[in-house]
């Protein structure tokens, strides 16, 4: 009896969670693996930009001023003799930065009110809706525009535009999959057995509706990265001399005649990086639900 | 119909009085007194009092709103500080530039997005998919700032094609005209022609696998009468209502576009507000997309409506 028990127990698979099984799944998609590889290229350039890059970013030289790629300067030189290999280096950072801070602020409000709105519902949720759709209907960029504007330019208030003006796809989404989840068996269970509100929420709905979450913040971070790209560009995010890959394109455009290096690097590096995450972001999605593929 | 259209019409009300809000509530970020800030640089006396009898500064925030909304229902969105005209004649001036270059560019996104998913669905899994696949990653990721300024560097610096900014309007010389919005035009397209592929290609798979399409193939219909008149009437239509959306996706983009491109229309309109503090300009060009997103919604919702006899059945 005792030999026949411990050779059943032997013969039982460990089980595999399902979030294990969705690594599992995006390991052995190649395009999301590669993307991901991009992407911890840029967190480590970002993490090591003062090892990494080869001079100071803010040094002017104007010996050297919009002088084409070379040995000395990689990526060439811009319009004061900066080397723009460094600066697309140190650019990096206020990228990521802006990728990831404005994500958090979205998610921060986004998912709470989500949560909210689908588990109150009611007049409660009408609220939250015709808000979010108010939000929505303001277009992303010119709405973080418009934030920018008022609040004044700068990085810290470009992060805080983009992440404000994505807040509301976070609620639509968590509202919901709240919905969906909070009519489960398990969720009727909890409720059943005395949980309070908040309990039920917070251990038993949002833990369920994480994966959508991880995917849209994935896709998201492509967005924000694009946003602060665009808004320094227009000169509402990082100001100069400091270095960003939006602001130096909106410098490389003047001078695309006769310096057009300038402006190919860090547009590269934009899309390189903004790629990657689209990329990531629809491999998780398909290792999170393999039925959409 | 009628209840279709007056339940949708009684979600728009409370949608827009948000927007409202929301606009409104913009000016409440400026640092200290909004009229200082309002007057711009020159900061003259005689500007400052006046903006705070006409914004009614001295009274509480709800009757604020009140003035302003009351406003804005009868067409009055403010004054620019900068050039002292009324934000609504230089939206209008300003909207037949920017409503060319979006046509233009929704021609360019429709004729590639449409035939690029069209064949990726079609040749599902081969090389074409996986090219028009790639083309919308490429979209969907391509910063389209950063494109315009490698077309300038293609066609009007290196080719010494296209000119490489400014603007010409049709009536004056047609040629030119084209010539000067090409570029933008594509730019502007080519992220929503990634949008449009993946949505065609999508709603082109669900179609290409009903039976009334199998029952099309069995009759011995040529395949491209099939694809043509039978699969595609009937995946374009959740197409055109969802590409109606990429509106949003439209008006940022010009934003940025007509600044590489120094085209002076809507878009340039609010970033040269951004930078000469004329905040009513700016709390104008939010309020007027916004309200026209808001408008193309509900124009796009009953067109499906409309085209979509399940829908409407249910509705009767």
């Amino acid at each position: 009896m005792t030999t026949a028990a411990a050779t059943g127990t032997a013969t039982i698979p460990r089980e595999i969670s399902p979030g294990r099984r969705a690594l599992d799944r995006l390991a052995r998609r190649r395009g999301a693996m590669i993307a991901l590889g991009v992407v911890v290229f840029f967190v480590v350039l970002a993490l090591l930009a003062p090892g990494i890059a080869p001079y100071d970013p803010l040094a002017t030289s104007w010996s050297a001023v919009r002088k084409a790629p070379t040995g000395v300067h990689w990526f060439g030189t811009d319009e004061i003799g900066r080397d723009v290999l460094s600066r697309v280096v140190w650019g990096t950072r206020a990228s990521l930065l802006a990728g990831v801070v404005s994500v958090s602020i979205s998610l921060a409000f986004g998912v709470p009110i989500g949560l909210l709105a689908g588990y109150i519902g009611g007049w409660v949720d009408a609220l939250i809706s015709r808000m979010t759709d108010a939000m929505l209907a303001c277009p992303f960029l010119i709405l973080a525009i418009a934030l920018a504007a008022f609040l004044g330019p700068s990085l810290t208030n470009a992060m805080i535009a983009i992440g404000i003006s994505a807040t509301p796809i976070f609620v639509r989404l968590t509202r919901a999959q709240v919905l969906h989840v909070k009519v489960e068996d398990y969720v009727e269970a909890a409720r059943a057995v005395g949980n309070s509100h908040l309990r039920i929420a917070l251990r038993h709905v949002l833990p369920n509706i994480v994966p959508p979450l991880i995917v849209q913040a994935t896709l998201a971070i492509a967005a924000a990265i694009i946003a602060e790209a665009a808004l320094s560009f227009l000169g509402l995010g990082q100001q100069p001399p400091a270095p960003s890959w939006g602001s130096m394109l909106n410098t490389a455009k003047n001078y695309i005649d006769n310096a057009p290096w300038m402006a190919v690097w860090p547009g590269v590096s934009i899309f390189l990086l903004v790629l990657s995450f689209n990329l990531l972001g629809d491999g998780l999605r398909d290792a999170f639900d393999p039925r959409q593929r | 119909m009628l209840n279709y259209l007056l339940h949708r019409l009684a979600t728009i009300v409370p949608t827009l009085f948000f927007v409202s809000v929301l606009i409104f509530g913009l000016q409440q970020l400026l640092p200290g007194d909004p009229a200082m800030i309002l007057a711009g640089e020159e900061r003259d006396p005689t500007v400052i009092a006046h903006l705070h009898q006409k914004l009614h500064l001295d009274e509480p925030l709800p009757i604020r709103y009140l003035y302003w909304a009351g406003g804005v229902l009868k067409g009055d969105l403010g004054e620019s500080v900068r050039i002292q005209k009324p934000v609504l004649d230089l939206i209008i001036e300003k909207l037949p530039v920017t409503l060319e270059l979006a046509l233009l560019a929704i021609v360019i996104a429709l004729t590639i997005g449409i035939t690029a998913g069209i064949v990726s669905a079609v040749a599902k899994d081969s090389a074409w998919d996986y090219a028009a696949n790639v083309f919308a990653l490429w979209g969907l990721s391509t910063p389209n700032f950063w494109l315009g300024i490698m077309l300038i560097l293609l066609f009007s610096v290196t080719l010494g094609w296209l000119p490489a900014s400014g603007y010409v309007s049709p009536f004056e010389d047609l040629k030119a005209n084209l010539a000067a919005m090409i570029m933008p035009a594509f730019v502007l397209g080519n992220a929503i022609a990634a949008v449009l592929m993946r949505h065609t290609r999508s709603a082109m798979l669900q179609v290409l696998s009903a039976d009334y399409v199998r029952t099309a193939r069995a009759k011995g219909l040529d395949e491209r009468v099939v694809v043509l008149k039978h699969a595609l009437r009937n995946a374009l239509t959740p197409v055109i209502t969802l590409g109606a959306l990429e509106f949003g996706t439209l008006l940022s983009g010009a934003v940025l576009t007509e600044q590489v491109f120094t085209i002076p229309g809507f878009g340039k309109l609010i970033v040269d507000a951004v930078f000469n503090r004329d905040y009513a300009v700016v709390q104008g060009v939010v309020l007027c997309t916004a309200t026209a997103y808001i408008t193309l919604n509900l124009l796009a919702d009953m067109a499906y409506f409309l085209v979509n006899p399940r829908l409407r059945d249910s509705h009767a």
